[in-house]
């Protein structure tokens, strides 16, 4: 063999190549990411008994799946323990994990979920995509089932106000939030004691505070900058108290200039205020929420805005004595539609049922275990957290920041509020995020603020491809 | 003779088509699959999958976000590969050729070493220490500023829609630099010593030395160096998705390509878009990579 024909019987490399591209790329394609089926599968059910009343099968087994978050997952193993006190034969497959949407978006896909899932943490499946794509489960049975504590007393009526509404999607309800959060403005009650400072009700008096605050060498507010998101929930109560629910639902539809809104503007105003007198920690704008919530916790700052979970969070680095309290957001004028004492609150901690889970009965019958007193107070005791469920901190002895958000809950009353428009339409919770932390740095007015929002607001009302929702 | 020929094919097979076969199934499938979702709408989370066309492709021409991310990834085109490439062959002709008489440094080795370090760290990790020396008020960079009595230039670097996306590319020019400094140490520790004795003999200065001896014999490598650093440019996603404001902020001022595909993909479930970015991407890094291939195909020299 000489050497120029050896040359010439051996494939080029680049003949190669092509020929397996080409048979590679053909039944790859066929086998790929989007191949689901939309055949409906036979869910196993059971005899529906008064133990039983929602008909989950003997000795069936049933796949948890938590995000293992700031709350850990135990108490949701302690759930799965009285399950399975519950359904003896039944076995519980528990994943606690962080990923939740990357670890379960194949399972979707191709229609193998698991039973129930805690749908939380920043790598969750966007909500209203699933409900979309008819990924989950009607809850209805579980909200008239009989609850475990009060079989005379039904699953929703056992709930806090606003967590059936935000579970709600299409009139039907798909997802179930376990946490109840409210916003406010948090502050050292030592602290303001010793300067003998009074947390204001309404704005006038917080430009006077702040005033005050700042004579005596500490900021009076900071915000967790990077994600200007924090700054919005005391802009968006403000403007929510001043024109009450029919400014929030102006928002939520979509309806044109609901950005332009009076209360809107004057809310958005204020936080100009802030930022103009110079009351804003310096720097604020470029803190991660754990370099504010710091620079807070060490008093350098009076106030910062947070949602409930804000005491957990700092659980490590509060120095002893520091009492945080939460107070409601200030009215912005004598004319509010909503008493000062409105909260804005929302239920988190999203738990689904999946449409093509094996054993959606049982599904449904953890969460009526989950939300039942027990299991509830257990959370609230191992998290300092409240849980969607009515009278779940009854009797307990709780924290200084707990304490506080139960007695603004219960200020409330039936005075929530909650904007849907950041869960309907990610992008438009986006745009305003982007929009406030430009307001809170000065760089564009109030009256740009809500020009830039409502165009983006309109962006997504005039866009054929997004899902519109209605309240 | 042919029975010959057939062992060698079977053999070429087997060596070959094991090794196709995961690139097949682990690169070009996933490449193919990307093409193909960016002309549909699928959510990421449904099994429907509807055609769009090229739907996709227009509303990326008017998305203010993706020209946003265009305008930042072509600056740091321009500055990244330019700064890191100046820096890594100053610094390597300082260590190779800065000790007496234009021989290695002495601790050459040492040098080499510390400004490889930051190689060796992961990006995030990178991206997060960074983040403390941009600190506004307890940042390293600001303190230091303050400490010297230049506290008049302390900014809030990653707060400034001015300074943001600079303060971005210093990061990435910091972290890429040590590497670019060694492989380019390495090229010239490769010239013969001879062609530069018989420049120095023919009376050759330093400075012309490097610039018309060294600097020419080094121009494969830093065209490939221009490669590696315009897809590092053209990326930028896991700094920015640390380090910045919003993150891509503040008000879109470091927004990326890879960010914007990440957030339609993982936070607006829009797949098919984030897909279509992808497949823009794909052929801008593919451009640039056959433009800087082009650009350095000329009279070759042959060492040796």
């Amino acid at each position: 063999m000489n050497p120029s024909s050896q040359l010439r019987r051996y494939p080029t490399r680049r003949a190669v190549l092509g020929a397996a591209v080409a048979g590679a790329a053909l039944p790859v394609l066929g086998g790929c990411v989007t191949g689901g089926n939309d055949d409906a599968n036979e869910a196993a059910a059971g005899t529906k008994t008064a133990d039983n009343p929602l008909g989950v099968p003997d000795k069936t087994p049933l796949e948890v799946v938590i995000f293992k978050g700031g709350y850990g997952d135990e108490y949701a193993v302690n759930a799965e323990s009285l399950y399975q006190q519950r359904h003896r034969g039944a076995t519980v497959d528990h994943k606690g994990i962080q990923k939740v949407g990357e670890a379960l978006q194949p399972r979707f896909v191709a229609d193998t979920p698991p039973d129930v899932v805690d749908n939380t943490g920043a790598g969750r499946l966007d909500l209203a995509t699933l409900v979309g794509a008819g990924k989950l489960s009607d809850l209805a049975d579980l909200l008239d089932a009989p609850s475990l504590d009060d079989p005379a007393k039904k699953v929703r009526d056992t709930l806090l106000p606003g967590v059936v509404d935000d579970g709600t999607f299409d009139d039907k309800v798909q997802t179930l939030n376990f946490t109840y959060t409210v916003w406010g403005l948090w502050y050292s009650k030592p602290l303001f004691d010793k300067n003998g400072w009074t947390f204001p009700t309404t704005w006038d008096a917080m430009l006077a505070l702040c005033d005050q605050i700042k004579k005596s060498g500490v900021a009076p507010w900071t915000y967790q900058g990077k994600y200007p998101e924090y700054l919005n929930d005391p802009l968006l109560a403000m403007a929510a108290k001043a024109g009450g629910p029919d400014l929030v639902k102006a928002v939520d539809n979509l309806e044109p200039n609901a950005w332009k809104q009076p209360g809107l503007v004057d809310a958005a105003t204020a936080i100009a205020e802030l930022a103009g007198k110079g009351y804003i920690l310096s720097g604020s704008e470029a803190l991660s929420h754990t370099e504010a919530q710091a620079a807070w916790s060490q008093s350098q700052v009076a106030i910062i805005p947070c949602g409930s979970w804000l005491e957990a969070e700092q659980k490590g680095i509060t120095p002893a004595g520091f009492d945080m309290v939460m107070a409601p957001a200030p009215a912005l004028s004598g004319s509010d539609k909503l008493p000062q004492t409105a909260l804005q609150a929302a239920s988190s901690e999203s738990f689904i049922v999946p449409a093509k889970a094996k054993n959606p009965r049982g599904g449904l019958e953890f969460l009526r275990i989950l939300f039942s007193t027990t299991a509830a107070k257990r959370f609230a005791e191992l998290n300092s957290t409240m849980p969607s469920v009515a009278g779940a901190l009854e009797g307990l002895t709780l924290s200084s920041g707990l304490g506080s958000v139960k007695t603004a809950v219960d200020a409330a009353g039936p005075n929530t509020f909650t904007y849907r428009f950041r869960t309907w339409y990610a992008p438009l919770a986006k745009a305003v995020d982007d929009a406030t932390g430009e307001l809170a740095t000065r760089r564009i007015t109030p009256a740009q603020w809500s020009d830039r929002v409502q165009k983006a607001a309109d962006a997504v009302a005039t866009d054929t491809a997004v899902k519109k929702y209605q309240r | 003779m042919s029975h010959d020929r057939h062992g060698r094919y079977r053999f070429l097979a087997g060596a070959i088509l094991p090794a196709l076969a995961l690139y097949a199934v682990f690169v070009l499938s996933p490449y193919a699959q990307a093409f193909y979702l960016s002309l549909t709408d699928w959510t990421g989370v449904s099994g429907q999958v509807n055609f769009v066309g090229l739907d996709n492709f227009t509303r990326l021409v008017g998305d203010p976000l993706f020209l946003a991310a265009l305008r930042n990834n072509g600056l740091m085109l321009l500055v990244v590969p330019v700064v890191t490439i100046a820096l890594g062959l100053l610094l390597a002709v300082l260590v190779t050729f800065g000790g007496r008489r234009g021989s290695a440094i002495r601790g050459a080795s040492t040098y080499q070493t510390a400004y490889f370090f930051p190689q060796l760290l992961s990006l995030p990790i990178i991206a997060l220490l960074w983040q403390f020396v941009y600190h506004p008020n307890d940042g390293l960079l600001n303190g230091l500023l303050r400490g010297i009595g230049l506290g008049g230039l302390a900014r809030t670097w990653l707060g400034d829609p001015h300074l943001a996306l600079w303060a971005v590319m210093a990061v990435l020019v910091w972290s890429s630099v040590g590497f670019y400094m060694v492989l380019f140490a390495a090229a010239m520790a490769a010239i013969p010593t001879e062609i530069i004795e018989a420049a120095v003999l023919d009376g050759a200065g330093k400075l012309a030395t490097l610039w018309r001896i060294v600097l020419p014999l080094l121009r494969d490598t830093v065209q490939v160096a221009f490669v590696y650093l315009g897809v590092l440019a053209l990326d930028g996603f896991a700094v920015v998705q640390v380090m910045t404001v919003g993150p891509g902020g503040p008000d879109n001022a470091t927004e990326v390509i890879g960010l914007g595909l990440y957030r339609n993909a993982f936070t607006f479930s829009k797949f098919g878009y984030a897909a279509a970015m992808g497949v823009a991407l794909f052929f801008l890094t593919l451009t640039l990579a056959v433009l800087a291939m082009r650009a350095g195909r000329r009279d070759k020299v042959e060492l040796a």
